[in-house]
């Protein structure tokens, strides 16, 4: 526990870098959000009415003062195309991008960690070179260009899948919301034709972006099962007897996850970031493309708020990142 | 007495970029119940390829090309994988030099013992961690229940080839292998482990093969001496008779080499030239012969080891 | 071996390095030599031929303006690989300098370079493009900055680790002990020897400059239409796939994808040969 509150006052500094750089973002966006807003008949007396409304005509260091107060309050500002709060926006669309990305890493990991352990085992056999394969073609997929071809073979060509246009087709009722996750909150309410629908949906999505996420995941695993392969302690557990899936799984692997677990944040940063893209392909209502579609739109308080948000869940994620790596490892507990 | 291991023409090749490297050829010794027997020679010299061999350990590009290795009635060499993995650990097991980084580091001590037990030992799930207690006190670890959840960073390198010892002898192995067990052990600490391995072999009649460049550690803890040379036996003899009389030049320069209180064969410069290349197709039959101020027009026959006294062979077409 | 010699075994141990390189040369002239190479005009739209698949006339077929895409395929070589080699030049400067200096001086430099480092690190690295692009404005300019500061740390930090190295070798001591000044230090005894490390790192980076250019545009931002950018027109061919008209997006994402493959693979192969302890 102490070490937990110890990791978070050392994120604090970052923290506030994240929110500094955040503003500073968005309060020099070129697009004058006031005029924007005030519509093209607009008078110049209405303009400046709208900038004192929302406070642009006062000094930035006044505006950063009143911008840390709201963010204390929770408040994140208004959506000027829309006309409702950020944080709640981002809060009803958060869940759907939480269920894709977490479906996504998992089924990156439940493919590349077993690439690859079975491509270091086995170095040389042809498992060997589809995992060198995956992990270089895989980081150079563009996400928005898989996810298109993907549609077009399970949607078009084979018709598998139902078409790419969110997390539920239109004769599909929500769950009622619990976790905010379809897939859980289906079974929760005992649907199980919503979550065969909800499933569908996500497949495609989850597997464009988890085939983006593998390489990098299968790639650093092979190459740190093989160093572990090769160490001392794995040709004591040998000399000693142990059976061949002890000595793999209970002797290495647990080992070669540690540099597994470190990439791990990386994988994060770019599954984020990918998430936009694959969220705009598939129309994934989640904050994605919310912010996308606030983007276009020069307006500036829901980017702030998403910008804002991703940084905070990147920085929330690698410290649980690091404490998952104190927990495999003792000498990271003991060590500090 | 009988043999515990009897090793007849073991041969070892490595597969490299560079060529097919004849890392053993034709090696044989036998080691008998509860003796303690010591390979010696230079690094490279193949002892370690030896043990690796018997025990089914050699790495993806070694290859074992001939010979057999009989542990009781049992072929190890013929024995396949899935059947050795059973023997391992169980009838032959093996310690090895740096023992800190020769234990999980991510596992504690105890359990690693445990895993060993559960294995091989017959312990149960219920009681393999309170035999494992038992395993670190017999080894002479103080506080054993407390240092059982120890990791091995958390201790001394003495005391993880503590634990490496108890982890080997766990199932009451016939045959231990002492991969150079003290390199890396301050001076005191190498007696101590030395005296815990012996008293270990006496109290469970095991036998023990040590395997050391250090001439004179051999001299002390081993009954039976073996001498290697570019993956050549060379000789092999009891202590005393191979100290007193050695008839192999290259044993005879190695006691030369070795000051007589304690020392290593780490100040053997004093044997000139280096070990022939073991790639070349047409590697001499006696390996030692370009450096050896004994060789005479002869040496370029067929060698093999052949008894010179009582329990005393030598490979040497000009021996002393 | 001489760097020649090692090159020439690399490659010939390597070939997938050596197809890497002359895929390379074709999109670095497809770059240079677009416009004059390619069959149509990029940017005439003809609606008698909107939407034709590919065929005789038109090999990658025509959008749903009748613009020839293999034309505009050809054209948008020049803005995408250009972007991307500008954003990596430029983070080449920035980022080396930064950590050259910061592991050079250490103390304060190298206190502030690393607070900047991380507070970059801190942001999903793509997202953190899109903000800054929105902030900045939609322009390729932008864009190539944008791509040029989320490469910032990983430049920053190469390049400050392999100086520690160097000065640890020592033969900058030897070097100031006969009388060098320390800018000059820098210039002519540390950054020759990080180049060919950070030479490496430019074409591991370039791919993931292309990616993460072509990302901006596709959701809009960064290059506009009509330009001819392999981000766009995958967006533009987007919402014609699912009705099966799937050359559009197709030929540029494609393109795309191999040229990104191509970097990749190049920079491991370079990587083998400047730095040959890291061949995994």
């Amino acid at each position: 526990m102490r070490a937990v509150l110890f990791r978070l006052a050392g994120a604090l500094p970052t923290l506030c870098g994240v929110v500094l750089v955040t503003f500073l973002l968005t309060r020099v966006l070129p697009g004058d959000t006031a005029t924007y807003f005030a519509g093209p008949t607009a008078s110049a007396e209405s303009i400046a009415q709208i900038k004192a409304s929302l406070g642009l005509d006062l000094p930035l260091y006044e505006q950063f003062w009143r911008y840390i107060i709201a963010l204390v309050h929770g408040d994140l500002g208004m959506s000027l195309t829309t006309g409702q709060p950020v944080r709640m926006e981002l809060l009803n669309r958060l869940p759907a991008s939480a269920e894709l990305t977490l479906c996504a890493l998992f089924l990156a990991i439940g493919i590349a960690v077993p690439l690859g352990v079975l491509a270091a085992v086995r170095q040389g056999s042809w498992i060997d070179h589809l995992c060198r394969i995956v992990a270089t073609a895989g980081v150079s997929l563009p996400v928005f260009f898989t996810g298109l071809l993907l549609i077009y073979v399970f949607y078009f060509l084979l018709g598998w899948l139902p078409a790419p246009l969110g997390r539920l087709d239109a004769f599909a009722m929500a769950p009622h919301a619990v976790t905010g996750f379809y897939l859980i909150d289906t079974l929760l309410g005992g649907d199980v034709e919503t979550f065969r629908a909800a499933a569908a949906q996500i497949v495609l999505p989850a597997g464009t972006l988890a085939l983006f996420a593998l390489a990098p995941i299968a790639r650093i695993t092979r190459a740190s099962m093989l160093a572990v392969l090769g160490s001392e302690f794995i040709r004591t557990a040998r000399a000693s007897g142990l059976s061949s899936g002890t000595v793999v799984l209970t002797y290495a692997l647990r080992n070669a996850l540690l540099p597994v677990v470190t990439v791990l944040g990386m994988v994060f940063s770019f599954l984020l970031g990918a998430n936009v893209l694959v969220e705009k392909v598939f129309a994934w209502p989640g904050i994605g493309s919310y912010a996308v579609e606030a983007l276009i739109a020069s307006d500036y308080a829901p980017v702030q708020g998403f910008v804002l948000t991703m940084a905070v869940l990147y920085v929330l994620l690698n410290l649980g990142i690091d404490l998952l790596n104190r927990a495999i490892d003792p000498r990271a507990r003991r060590g500090a | 007495m009988t043999d515990v291991l009897r090793v007849e023409d073991l041969s070892v090749a490595f597969h490299t970029r560079g060529g097919v490297v004849r890392a053993l050829d034709r090696v044989g010794f036998a080691v008998e119940a509860g003796q303690t027997m010591a390979l010696v020679g230079e690094s490279g010299s193949g002892k370690s390829v030896t043990a690796y061999a018997i025990m089914g350990l050699l790495e993806a590009a070694g290859r074992i090309t001939g010979g057999r290795a009989f542990l009781g009635d049992t072929d190890l060499v013929a024995t396949p994988a899935a059947a050795m993995a059973r023997i391992r650990g169980k009838r032959i097991a093996m310690i090895f030099q740096n023992p800190r980084a020769a234990l999980n580091p991510i596992r504690g001590v105890g359990k690693q013992i445990a895993d060993v037990l559960l294995r091989h030992g017959g312990a149960t799930r219920s009681n393999a961690w309170d035999r494992a207690i038992d395993a670190l006190r017999a080894v002479g670890i103080p506080d054993p229940s407390r240092r059982a959840k120890a990791y091995p960073f958390e201790l001394s390198g003495g005391m993880c080839q503590r634990v490496m010892i108890a982890i080997a002898v766990a199932a009451r192995p016939e045959l231990l292998i002492a991969d150079e067990p003290t390199t890396g052990l301050d001076v005191t600490t190498q007696a101590v482990v030395m005296d815990l391995i012996g008293e270990m072999a006496r109290d469970t009649g095991m036998a023990t093969i040590l395997i050391t460049h250090d001439l004179a550690l051999a001299a002390e803890r081993a009954g039976r001496i073996a001498v290697m040379h570019a993956g050549h036996m060379v000789e092999e003899a009891d202590t005393a008779s191979l100290l007193a009389g050695p008839r192999h030049p290259y044993t005879a320069r190695l006691i030369a080499a070795t000051p007589t209180a304690a020392g290593s064969l780490e100040s053997l410069q004093s044997v000139p030239g280096g070990l022939p290349d073991l790639r070349s197709a047409s590697i001499p039959h006696c390996r030692y012969a370009a450096r050896c101020e004994r060789s005479v027009p002869g040496c370029d026959a067929v060698l093999a080891m052949r008894p010179v006294a009582d329990r005393h062979a030598v490979a040497c077409w000009n021996p002393l | 071996m001489s760097t020649f010699g090692h090159i020439r075994y690399v490659l010939g141990e390597n070939p997938v390095t050596l197809g890497a390189a002359i895929l390379f040369a074709a999109y670095l002239s497809m770059a240079v030599f677009g416009p004059a190479i390619s069959p149509y005009d990029p940017l005439a739209s003809d609606t008698m031929r909107a939407l034709q698949a590919p065929g005789w006339h038109h090999w990658f077929g025509t959008d749903q303006l009748g613009r020839d895409i293999l034309s505009r395929v050809i054209v948008a070589a020049r803005v995408d690989i250009g972007i991307a080699l500008a954003s990596v030049a430029l983070v080449f400067a920035a980022g080396g300098l930064a950590g050259l200096a910061a592991g050079f001086f250490g103390g304060w430099v190298d206190a502030v370079v690393g607070r900047i480092a991380d507070t970059i690190m801190a942001f999903p690295l793509f997202i953190l493009a899109m903000g800054i692009v929105a902030a900045l404005g939609n322009t390729i300019p932008n864009i190539v900055l944008a791509t040029a500061i989320i490469n910032f740390p990983l430049y920053a930090r190469v390049a400050r680790a392999e100086t520690l190295t160097r000065r640890e070798a020592g033969f900058v001591d030897a070097a100031r002990l006969s009388g060098h000044r320390d800018g000059a230090l820098l210039l002519t005894q540390v950054l020759p020897n990080i180049m060919p490390i950070m030479v490496v790192q430019m074409s591991l980076t370039m791919g993931y400059a292309i990616l993460n250019a072509a990302g901006l545009s596709f959701i809009g931002l960064g290059v506009r239409p009509p330009t001819a950018e392999w981000g766009i027109m995958v967006a533009e061919g987007a919402s014609l796939i699912v009705s099966g008209e799937w050359w559009i997006a197709l030929f540029p994402g494609a393109t795309l994808m191999l040229a990104v493959f191509c970097f990749n693979l190049l920079g491991d192969g370079l990587r083998d040969i400047v730095d040959p302890r890291r061949r995994t």
